[in-house]
């Protein structure tokens, strides 16, 4: 499958009259959004507001970080299943808004969101105080359950990104990349002396708002399958859930996964990138050994030499990690993992729930229990009524002077499990 | 600003007094005088720091009167009162190194003082005392000197001056088996394909996290007398009475709650609730029987299956709390449970 990128940086992003993007700029009139949101009778209310890096912002409590895309040639349309129709996507060329986000913000559970702050500490932590974020804070309907408001959150980020991404159809993209994966056939043909490596990628299906969709599919339903890499850049993955911000993937991170985009990298230099395998996360035991048996399986059955298992949440999923690792090692097939870890405070503790003496190759996205201080900001977009709640924070987070004392857990993507920034630990 | 004031400690051999025939003689403080290697490090130091005095101390005499002699140069440096306390380099040399990281780990642990020290990573010192005291890791002879000194040096000054220590692999000092987040070079994906890469083509690579030996608890033997027995109930699940009067955090809970079941027979929604941060609260704040069973073990304890539920369960948040955390809480739990004469606990999770 062949799927070419074509970017668009977006250099400013700004409210008017005419929703437009011209010369990088994107023009947004929060009217002509308004409606895509309201159309669901489960948001009574959605604000709109611009955050730009360094400004002296913070926005929480954030659900989703969406990278507006648009499909201009080939099958199918962006997010699949869950907005276009079920076509398979990675093929044929899309549209990439550069340098910006959608992020959706709301108090869906209160405490299972997360902070982006646009600049001090917390914004060395967040892949998205580099991003401009047009934010959309969703009021929910009266009485509204947290399982109904987060659906009708994420689909109406998935509703305005698309909108979005729709404006840049006919622009021509500042830069254009392409990606390819081969047959199985093709393949060895083409790199015989190369290594066969593969991707796993656990997605996060502990269910009750820890939930992640396929084409449309709960992740908790299926049975672990390959995929192109190429069509989770056209948004096939998507998020629907509300776990600890520091290491849940939003949409953006599935849509840029880094993974897939370094393997990429390496494609027909130093290894040959067959498929991505989709797994999941689920809670009970026969699942998990269900879906680790599968995994290692495809792995055998693909001739992979190696592959790398992306994570994603932590304590319960460490089990699937630890099974999935040691079960692909036993076929045969070499295994690195990335992960984040849960050290406690003072870094003294066990970071993983689980181990296995054949993870021996592991890249760590840093301990999310490290505490930080975030300085009192300017601006909340969104609303400062959960920070005291909010997975990572405690009763004394927010302190007289209006700084926040915080695990770095509060932190949208601060140790993401796909390897997206630059924190580690030893 | 003040000269930050360091204390030297070094061996017989390193003071130029001699070799092992010189290894038996007692210690000896040497006020305002730099030795041996802590010429180097003075003048490493350059403005900013100076050796104060030095303590010199034959190997043999330091291991066979270990708690005399450490009393002794304890009372040494307590009265010199420095910023830092550096010993060494100590290189390969086994009963140096243990001597190194003896003294060091005590000065740090009982007098407060900051202390360092350098040794190559197969000292047997290394792995006694790096988890103690800041052990730079330094090549294996005195021939590595130069390089030992400028590193020691540099941390020496940071450490010092109560700059933040980043992570090990970032600063030099043996990995004390503390986690330190520290921002690295190239994103964490680019790193798992280097790995990978290294790891098919059968080429060195080493791993972020090495693997922990995994505690593991064995269950008790079942419970023979059930309809005797008194059973508890104990939760990670975060079920609270309503309002969370402990204020058990969300996540990475600082402390468990003791609350009482005497006279509740049905968990509702008006007076539990779950404190947990992450799942999907709404079930369990409709009835949080459901992740404390108790309506089930009264009408277990009413059918006479189990003797009786014990009157006070207790509860913690099992959302990114550390395993020491846990394990604390329920060594504490457990304790009191045997106290009450409870036979037997039912474990829920989420």
């Amino acid at each position: 499958m062949r799927l070419e990128i074509g970017k668009i940086n977006i250099t400013d992003i700004r409210f008017a009259e005419e929703s437009k993007i011209e010369k990088g700029i994107l023009y947004v009139n929060p009217e002509d959004l308004k409606p895509v949101v309201l159309e669901d009778e489960k948001l009574v209310d959605v604000v709109f507001d611009i955050a730009k890096p360094g400004e002296s912002v913070r926005i929480t409590p954030v659900k989703d970080v969406i990278e507006p895309r648009v499909k201009v040639e080939g099958k199918g349309g962006i997010f699949p299943g869950v907005i276009a129709k079920v076509d398979t996507v990675g093929s044929g060329k899309t549209l990439a808004l550069k340098g910006m986000a959608v992020v959706t913000a709301g108090r869906i559970v209160g405490f299972q969101e997360g902070i982006i702050d646009m600049t001090g500490v917390g914004a060395q932590y967040t892949p998205f105080s580099k991003t401009l974020n047009l934010c959309m804070v969703c009021e929910p309907a009266p009485d509204l359950k947290q399982h109904d408001y987060e659906k009708a959150v994420r689909m109406a980020g998935f509703r305005v990104a698309t909108k979005i991404g729709e404006l840049a159809r006919g622009i021509e993209p500042d830069e254009t990349c392409v990606y390819e994966t081969l047959g199985i056939k093709e393949g060895i043909e083409k790199y015989p002396d190369l290594p066969r490596v593969g991707y796993v990628s656990m997605l996060q299906t502990q269910g009750l708002l820890h939930d992640t969709y396929v084409y449309g599919v709960d992740a908790k339903k299926i049975i672990p399958t390959i995929i192109s890499p190429t069509e989770a850049m056209d948004g096939a993955i998507v998020s629907g859930n509300c776990v600890s911000a520091c290491d849940k993937n939003p949409t953006y991170i599935h849509q840029n996964n880094p993974v897939i985009e370094d393997l990429f990298a390496q494609h027909g230099k130093t290894l040959n990138f067959v498929c991505q395998i989709i797994t999941n996360e689920n809670v009970y035991l026969a699942d998990k050994e269900r879906s680790s048996n599968m995994t290692a399986k495809l792995c055998r059955m693909l001739d992979l030499d190696g592959v790398i298992v992306t994570q994603e949440g932590f304590g319960n999923p460490d089990t699937d990690l630890i099974m999935n690792c040691k079960k692909i090692e036993a076929e045969g097939v070499k295994t690195v993992i990335v992960t984040d870890e849960y050290a406690g405070r003072d870094g003294k503790s066990q970071s993983l729930a689980d181990a296995d003496a054949a993870a021996d190759a592991v890249v760590t996205g840093g301990n999310a229990n490290e505490v930080v201080i975030l300085p009192k900001l300017d601006k909340v977009i969104g609303m400062m009524d959960y920070v005291n709640k909010i997975a990572g924070a405690s009763e004394d987070t927010l302190r007289e002077d209006g700084t926040l004392e915080v695990e770095l857990q509060v932190i949208t993507g601060a140790t993401n499990e796909m390897g997206f920034g630059l924190l580690s630990a030893r | 600003m003040a000269k930050i004031k360091v204390v030297h400690y070094i061996n017989q051999f390193f003071a130029g007094i001699g070799g092992e025939e010189k290894a038996d003689i007692p210690a000896e403080l040497h006020k305002a005088e730099v030795i041996g290697p802590g010429m180097a490090f003075n003048t490493g130091f350059g403005d900013e720091a100076e050796i104060i005095a030095t303590i010199i101390c034959g190997d043999s005499y330091f291991n066979e009167n270990i708690d005399a002699v450490k009393a002794e140069i304890l009372g040494w440096v307590k009265e010199l009162a420095p910023d830092l306390f550096i010993a060494g380099p100590a290189f390969n040399a086994g009963r140096y190194g243990v001597a190194c990281g003896t003294i060091a780990a005590a000065v740090q642990e009982e007098l407060g003082i900051k202390s360092m020290t350098g040794m190559y990573v197969e000292n047997p010192g290394a792995d006694m005392y790096k988890d103690k005291t800041y052990i730079l890791e330094t090549k294996d002879s005195a021939a590595g000197m130069r390089a030992a000194v400028k590193k020691m040096t540099a941390f020496a000054l940071k450490y010092a001056k109560g700059e933040k220590i980043g992570a090990s692999c970032e600063e030099g000092y043996m990995n004390q088996g503390i986690r330190v987040n520290f921002f690295e070079k190239e994103r964490g994906s680019k790193r798992a394909v280097d790995m990978l890469i290294a790891k098919l083509n059968d080429k060195p690579f080493v791993t972020e996290y090495p693997m922990p030996d995994f505690d593991r608890v064995e269950p008790n033997p079942a419970v023979k007398d059930m309809a005797h027995a008194t059973i508890a109930l104990v939760t990670s699940g975060g079920i609270v009475p309503k309002g969370n009067p402990d204020h058990i955090e969300s996540s990475s809970a600082s402390k468990f709650g003791e609350y009482s079941l005497a006279g509740v027979t049905d968990l509702d929604a008006d007076t539990f609730e779950t404190a947990h941060g992450g799942y999907d609260p709404v079930y369990a704040n409709e009835d949080a029987d459901r992740v404390l069973p108790v309506d089930i073990m009264r009408e277990l304890e009413k059918e006479g299956v189990i003797g009786k539920l014990h009157e006070k369960y207790y509860a913690t948040v099992g959302n990114g709390t550390a395993v020491a955390s846990a394990k604390k809480y329920g060594a504490e739990i457990g304790k009191r449970l045997v106290a009450d004469g409870v036979d037997a606990v039912i474990l829920t999770s989420t």
